[in-house]
């Protein structure tokens, strides 16, 4: 109840001023000034926009985003909830599970960020929501200074287009009846792009790029005759088809052999820099992050318990779920991340039954009895750009 | 190598299926050369009778049937006045003609029936014709006199008169060895083989009257299928039987399926209030009774073939079918693909009618098959309950008539068999095929 009160405030009241100084005002101090007296969800996303600019910058990464309204953030996300009612006999409520449950963070143009979470914390259908295949319980989408919730017709589609979506399991992602060629047809055809023949030479290109060549021999196959690592690279392939702005990578490689994850991901990584585009790489292995992204949020039951550079945020992490998952990680190398690294103890949180408080309270080491069970955890501050969803760190 | 191919090629390995594959083609080519032969119009006004059919006997069985069994049935014999030479006497204001219609009866059993047809031309003055039969030991006998309009047909077989003389059925009397007197044993009576002739002796009443015409000697036995109660030859309604059958079969199987399969891909990709309204549909549908509904809408409405399947097919939409197929299609709506599809942004019909459907149209395939010969008896058995398209050949309403006319009580068994070997035939064709389909499409039952 608690919870909802203090998301739920944020949507109604804060949003049309936080959408006009992100969109229109640059100045970076006059945007952190008017963010201080606002509530913590909208908070992040102003903060964060100031972080793409300066942090992306020092964290020493060649590709910081340089150009297209620096200040203007690709994507936005406010105060997000996205909660599946539970229905008996198809229309009696009996619940309903929170998803997720109030995320804000920014993504800028050509900025990877990444979002680590145990299994069930709500990572895909936060992916989903991004891609506009779940319509959100509250909150805001807004990609490129439009809110996702207005957009129809056309316009739907031109976003559908500007979004590419790798999903975790490359067979069943590729219709198993059609032939690679036809699969990388589709969205084509879907989106009216020229002729047969101009079609076969993006597809061909697109194959190309990601490794599979020749185009003209993969293209003819069935998505079975392929192993997992050549499925997966035509549904990278099929989401970059429509030269998206983002794309959205939910556990690409959790479901493929050992020996191919690096190659994956380091063929996500060298696309994602020449074609300069965001990405949001989901994983629930911390052990892949490091090096991958300049940005990490660490998810936990439908929130994002702590956000910050990545560098920072593995070397001196403040969340004690974040702690917990590093110290977890025996081998941070991301080619030996081979096996499941072992949780915290404790269950997972039920999404339809959140605990009260912190979340985290009934798995937390360092739970300060009294306060971390009743009352939500303010955001802090440590650094700009790394806030931290945790009693610990706040005041 | 794809999927369709795979089946295929695994289908080969069924016996039956090729075996009911053959019988397909051979239906199919049936259909094809009936169609291609006959037009549908032609088809139509053959069948529609009259006239047009006085040359063939009544219920003659097929030649084939007849030589199986060592008979040696009469065909029927055309004889045309115009191949007989004439013989003229002019006289004072008249003219005498004289002609032979000769010609051979070589079988060993009675002709059905004897019919003069006769026409006269060229004057409003009827002639006067004198008919005199000639038997081979060179016996005349008087058949008629008469004056002849434009077109007469003259029973020589209905001729109560003469058979009163020859005690016997003129057909037979005059073509016996011995002439039988009344109360002769018609059992005992032989045919009489030889050259048979017909005398016409003509009285023209002008210099430009003619005469012309054509004597039949109706045989027992007539083409590949034989004759109905009205001539007809069955061999135009069991080829035409062929494509409509067929047509109708496939029309309402096709029909049937793939609208309920969409609508079941439908109701299963909106959820919500849709997929209620085709469940409840559903429901309702499956407790009406399809066959009553048809007699009802043939007795009170219309018996046209393609109103009924029209019937059948907007029936068809609900059935249970529907049940099945969404069954099939719950898992696959949750597959990752269908989501890529509406992340790359495809209209909600392109997943249902390009990523739902297709996934489940392998399994669909024997089903549609085996569905085939379903609607084939249908049609069948709406004709025999007399609800048949009233200007259509088709098998069932060649049932039909067989029935009405009490067609295995008389011995014409040929009349129920033909059209009712052909029915199985359709059957077991589509049955064959569509069991050993199942076995290669339905992977439940291919790991039997
Ligand atoms: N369409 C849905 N309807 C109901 N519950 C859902 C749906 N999608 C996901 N969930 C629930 O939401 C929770 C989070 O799932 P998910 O987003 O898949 O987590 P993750 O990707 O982090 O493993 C799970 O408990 C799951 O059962
Ligand atoms: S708020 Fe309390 S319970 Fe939650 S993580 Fe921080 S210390 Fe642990
Ligand atoms: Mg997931």
């Amino acid at each position: 109840m608690r919870r909802t009160t203090s998301v739920s405030e944020t949507p109604g009241s804060e949003k049309p001023g936080s959408e006009r100084s992100i969109g229109e005002r640059p100045g970076n101090p006059s945007a952190g000034v008017a963010t201080a007296t606002r509530g913590t969800v909208a908070t992040g996303g102003v903060e964060a926009t100031g972080t793409g600019a300066v942090t992306t910058g020092g964290a020493a990464t060649p590709t910081a985003p340089t150009y297209q309204q620096p200040h203007q953030p690709l994507l936005t996300v406010e105060a997000l909830q996205t909660h599946f009612e539970l229905r008996q006999w198809g229309f009696l409520r009996v619940g309903s599970v929170r998803a997720v449950d109030g995320v804000s963070f920014t993504l800028d143009h050509g900025e990877s960020a990444t979002i680590v979470g145990e299994s069930g914390c709500g990572k895909s259908s936060l992916a989903r929501t991004l891609l506009g295949l779940h319509r959100p319980t509250a909150g805001r989408v807004t990609f490129a200074g439009t809110d996702l919730a207005t957009l129809r017709g056309r316009a739907l589609k031109a976003y559908r287009a500007a979004v590419g979506y790798v999903q975790q399991d490359p067979y069943g992602a590729l219709p198993p009846f059609m032939k690679i060629r036809r699969i990388l047809e589709e969205p084509l055809i879907v989106h009216g792009v020229g002729t047969r023949r101009a079609r076969e030479e993006r597809i061909a290109a697109a194959l190309e790029e990601v490794g599979l060549e020749p185009a003209h021999e993969t293209w003819q196959k069935f998505p079975h005759q392929l192993s997992g690592g050549q499925q997966q690279r035509v549904v990278i392939a099929r989401a970059l088809l429509l030269r998206p702005k983002l794309i959205i990578a939910d556990e690409p490689v959790s479901m493929l052999d050992a020996s191919v994850r690096a190659e994956i991901l380091e063929l996500l990584r060298t696309i994602q820099r020449q074609h300069r585009l965001a990405l949001l790489y989901i994983t629930h292995d911390l052990s892949t992050v490091r090096h991958y992204a300049h940005r990490a949020m660490v998810m936990y039951a439908g929130r994002i318990v702590e956000q910050g550079p990545v560098e920072r945020l593995l070397d001196r992490p403040h969340h004690p779920y974040t702690r917990a998952l590093l110290a977890a990680l025996v081998d941070p190398d991301a080619a030996n991340a081979h096996q499941q690294r072992p949780i915290p103890a404790g269950e997972p949180p039920s999404l339809l039954h959140p605990p009260s408080g912190c979340r985290f309270h009934p798995r937390c080491p360092a739970i300060m009895v009294g306060r971390c069970e009743h009352f939500d955890p303010e955001e802090a501050h440590p650094r700009p750009g790394h806030r931290v969803a945790c009693w610990l760190h706040s005041r | 190598m794809s999927p369709w191919r795979d089946g295929l090629r695994r289908l080969r390995r069924y016996p039956s299926a090729l075996l009911g594959a053959l019988i397909i083609v051979a239906l199919l080519a049936t259909a094809v050369y009936a169609v291609v032969t006959i037009p549908y119009s032609e088809a139509q006004r053959l069948w529609r009778g009259g006239d047009l059919w006085q040359e063939l006997p009544v219920n003659a069985g097929p030649v084939w049937a007849d030589r199986l069994f060592g008979g040696d049935a009469p065909r029927t014999l055309r004889i045309p006045t115009a191949a007989a030479p004439i013989a003229e006497e002019a006289y004072e204001g008249v003219r005498i003609t004289e002609q032979r219609l000769t010609f051979d009866f070589t079988y060993s059993e009675f002709p059905s029936e004897i019919n003069l047809f006769l026409g006269s031309s060229g004057s409003d003055r009827q002639p006067f014709v004198r008919a005199t039969w000639i038997t081979p030991q060179g016996e005349q006998i008087p058949l008629d006199a008469r004056r002849i309009g434009a077109n007469e047909r003259i029973s020589i077989s209905q001729n109560q008169t003469l058979e009163g003389r020859l005690g016997a059925p003129p057909q037979i009397g005059l073509f016996s060895a011995t002439s039988a007197g009344a109360g002769t044993d018609q059992q005992a009576l032989e045919v009489q083989q030889g050259t048979y002739q017909l005398l016409l002796e003509t009285v023209h009443f002008a210099e430009t009257s003619e005469l012309h015409g054509e004597l039949i000697v109706y045989g027992q036995v007539h083409g590949w299928a034989g004759t109905d109660h009205q001539r007809r030859d069955l061999s135009v309604a069991l080829l035409w039987g062929t494509p409509i059958a067929l047509a109708f079969g496939l029309i309402a199987a096709v029909g049937t399926t793939v609208t309920t399969l969409i609508i079941a891909a439908a109701g299963v990709w909106f959820r919500g209030w849709v997929d209620a309204v085709i469940q409840r549909l559903t429901e309702i549908n499956i407790i009406l009774p399809l066959l009553p509904i048809l007699v009802m809408i043939g007795t009170l409405y219309s018996t046209s073939i393609w109103l009924m399947l029209g019937v059948v097919v907007v029936l068809g939409i609900f059935s249970a079918g529907i049940k099945m197929y969404r069954a099939m299609l719950l898992p696959i709506r949750e597959a990752p693909y269908i989501t890529a599809a509406q992340a790359y942004g495809a209209s909600d019909l392109r997943i249902i009618l390009r990523y739902m459907v297709p996934r489940i149209l392998p399994v669909l395939i024997p089903t549609f098959v085996t569905l085939i010969p379903t609607y084939v008896f249908l049609e069948a058995s709406l004709a025999v309950l007399g609800l048949g398209d009233p200007i259509l050949p088709t098998w069932g309403k060649i049932l039909y008539d067989a029935q009405d006319q009490s067609a295995l009580y008389h011995g014409f068994y040929y009349w129920v068999l033909s059209p009712a070997a052909l029915l199985m035939l359709t059957g077991l064709g589509f049955a064959l095929l569509g069991f050993a389909l199942d076995r290669v499409f339905n992977p439940r039952l291919r790991s039997l």
